[in-house]
């Protein structure tokens, strides 16, 4: 299938703004599905609130926009009720890691079989540009007129630390590697992270002088380098992009439903 | 695996914002954009059929489509 | 064979109702004085083959059931006042996005943390209006086991058929105490099942498009129609708008489907009220007391009755109107500070002939408290 059955067309032009990364990870995530051949009425994908979130409108898929910062929780319920499904979470920087950040941690604790994309832009932009968790030190933002002081999480750290047993970076700067990862997200058993550096030119990028999307776009290719290159121990500023985490590990509907046979074989 | 060869670019002109990332990032700067901000194909011949633009365009609105 | 009798709490009568029900997916967070009913879920639901999970908050809780429901399964999640305040949002997605869902709150004393383990009415506004926005909403509750367990079989019911969570409001001596409960055989109770679209695969399914009798059949995540389901305003598709038509019609639909069936809603018993001069309106364990008073009390002649509400919301004013168009006075018995009396005022043709019995000190409101209260009431002090 071409990337557009996939899609809800009528619903097109989207509503992000000229030169956000939502839309290329959108097609990064389709491109992943179509070369895995799932079946449309075998995937649901859960949103939260946000820019981000708004994605899920436009995937034909059975899919499910909830309130900010529970899209996994939600999502949990799905797959827990129907573990032959395949669930894919998108969610922004703040809907994962501020208001969502304790189901972020026990999803990756319990290992459920979800894939959350984590499209961080470093800002909330359906709000109009505050600052998030991601934003890290020193960024303009309206909620921070005298640049920020708050330091930000290390998406990959935190996600290996909660249990997740797949975890990976990309940016839409690298439109290839980040289908790639997804689709290798998607495949793994567990729970699999995919944190996606975006941007976000109408508020992160204007607010910070960093320029147009794609002066926004080069900024992540300027900025990122593979995992345990050389370029990272000769310039430590340098953000990783890769595969961080890729374990086998008991995955929470299988071994809930090994826990069903011992509950039904006790009783007979 | 033979180089592709380009049939065309197929732009959907109502889905173009004119965010300029195709045009910015094409190695071969092949497209443009034009007087109403959205991509034009301007240098055909220099396509590599890459599909960079296709790849990164958040708007779906870009296609590389090649001979078969 | 006779029929299986069981010395329970309040609490395992809602599980064995719930079950009974059909209930097959549970998610919860352990909160006084609710939690038994997680527990005995761990231990029955995978005995059957269903769902237990226990989730990292109520928040959770409430919405992994909601995602669960949509695949077709029984829901349901219980709390107590702090947890059940953490669930408003997610109540407010289930109410607009149309989903069947039961939620248990075993009341206890507030506001915040309050007094956990002592019994309270305080909640029955924040069932009604705890989520933001206009929206109806149903809520039931019971006073003894069997009732419970009856009830709870009704909220799945009700569930279903209007499409949207329904409240259980028990309180902390209902949830705890100890009483008989005789389990009834399967099919003695009506039980509703999911109505599923009969729509085709390849045929347009609108999931949110009442048939006549406006009721919405639904189709599960999974299977072959493929929609959105959104908190916000939504067309019979399931995609946002902002069509001020589909905004007005959406609101309208959301309301009326409950509001506009609040007697057939109703649910309630009787006792004495053909003659009574004085009417006790009660719910939940304060009916006990009441009921007791007016038993006591008729033994000596006196023309008490009690109206025994068990659907709380929609308030069942017709009920309540017709229940004491005779009556010289009519008393509200709650232990809150009065969060129903305001809806049987106006209810009622003579509203300064209604006066509250109240306890609000976590003690449980006994028959002589509310036979002093009468006593002031009638002008013959204590």
């Amino acid at each position: 299938m071409a990337v557009k059955d996939y899609l809800r067309e009528r619903f097109f032009p989207h509503l992000w703004c000229p030169g956000c990364g939502h839309g290329e990870v959108l097609g990064g995530l389709i491109r992943a599905i179509e070369r895995l051949g799932l079946r449309k009425n075998d995937i649901v994908m859960v949103s939260g609130i946000g820019c981000s979130s708004r994605i899920v409108g436009y995937v034909d898929f059975h899919t499910m926009h909830t309130i900010h910062g529970r899209a996994l929780a939600f999502a949990t319920g799905v797959k827990l009720a129907r573990p032959e499904l395949t669930l894919i979470v998108p969610m922004g920087d703040g809907d994962a890691l501020a208001i969502g950040g304790n189901h972020f941690i026990h999803a990756a604790r319990r290992n459920i079989d979800l894939t959350a994309i984590v499209m961080n832009n470093r800002i909330y932009g359906m709000t109009g540009g505050q600052f998030s968790p991601l934003s890290g030190v020193n960024v303009s933002a309206t909620t921070a007129p005298f640049r920020t002081i708050d330091k930000s999480f290390d998406i990959v750290e935190l996600s290996r630390a909660a249990g997740a047993t797949f975890v990976a970076r990309s940016t839409t700067y690298h439109a290839q590697h980040l289908s790639e990862v997804i689709e290798k997200a998607i495949r793994h058993k567990g729970f699999s992270v995919v944190e996606v550096l975006t941007q976000c030119p109408t508020y992160f990028g204007r607010k910070n002088r960093i320029g147009d999307a794609p002066e926004m776009v080069k900024w992540l290719k300027d900025h990122t380098t593979p995992v345990g290159s050389k370029a990272k121990q000769e310039n430590p500023a340098l953000i990783e992009r890769g595969v961080f985490v890729d374990l086998e590990a008991p995955e929470y509907c299988e071994e809930y439903g090994r826990l069903v046979e011992r509950a039904m074989g006790g009783r007979r | 695996m033979a180089k592709p060869k380009l049939k065309r670019h197929l732009i959907n002109r109502d889905w173009c914002k004119g965010c300029g990332i195709c045009v910015e990032l094409c190695p071969k700067h092949v497209l443009e954009l034009d007087e109403q901000d959205k991509v034009t194909v301007v240098r055909p011949q220099d396509c590599i059929c890459c599909r960079l633009c296709e790849l990164r365009c958040p708007d779906f609105a870009i296609e590389v489509e090649t001979e078969e | 064979m006779g029929k299986t009798v069981r010395f329970v709490q309040g609490n395992e009568a809602c599980v064995e109702g719930a079950l009974y029900a059909g209930l097959n997916f549970y998610a919860g967070y352990p909160i006084t004085p609710s939690t038994e009913i997680a527990e005995l879920l761990s231990l029955k639901l995978p005995q059957r083959g269903g769902k237990f999970i226990q989730m990292e908050d109520e928040i959770a809780s409430l919405c992994a059931i909601i995602g669960a429901s949509l695949t077709g399964c029984k829901v349901m999640t219980a709390t107590s006042g702090p947890g059940f305040s953490l669930m408003q949002e997610a109540l407010g997605y289930a109410v607009m996005a149309e989903i069947p869902c039961v939620i248990v709150d075993v009341q206890r004393g507030g506001p915040s943390t309050g007094i956990p383990t002592h019994v309270s009415q305080g909640d029955v506004n924040q069932a009604r209006w705890g989520t933001h926005g206009d929206h109806a909403i149903i809520t039931l509750t019971a006073s003894n086991h069997q009732d419970v367990f009856a009830i709870t079989v009704e909220a799945f019911n009700l569930s279903e058929t209007y499409r949207t969570p329904v409240i259980l409001l028990f309180d902390e001596v209902v949830a705890h105490m100890r009483e008989k409960l005789v389990l009834p055989e399967p099919g003695e109770l009506h039980t509703v099942e999911r109505l599923k679209t009969a729509v085709k695969e390849g045929v347009d399914y609108h999931p949110y498009l009442p048939r006549e009798d406006g009721r919405l059949p639904m189709s599960d995540f999974g299977g072959v129609h493929r929609y959105n389901v959104t908190g916000l305003v939504h067309d019979m598709w399931g995609f946002p708008s902002t069509e001020p038509r589909v905004v007005h019609g959406l609101l309208r639909h959301l309301v009326d489907k409950i509001e506009n069936r609040a007697h057939e809603l109703a649910r309630f018993k009787e006792f004495h009220l053909d003659d009574a001069d004085i009417v006790l309106i009660a719910y939940g364990s304060s009916a006990r007391s009441a009921l007791h008073l007016v038993e006591e009390r008729r033994r000596r002649g006196e023309r008490l009755g009690l109206l025994e509400l068990q659907t709380l919301w929609p308030f069942p004013a017709d009920v309540v109107r017709t229940r004491c168009s005779r009556a010289r006075a009519v008393v509200v018995v709650e232990m809150n500070m009065g969060q129903l009396l305001p809806s049987v005022k106006l209810a009622v043709e003579r509203p300064d002939r209604v006066f509250l019995a109240n306890r609000i000190d976590g003690v449980f409101i006994t028959p002589a408290d509310i036979h002093n209260i009468l006593r002031i009431i009638q002008g013959k002090g204590v």
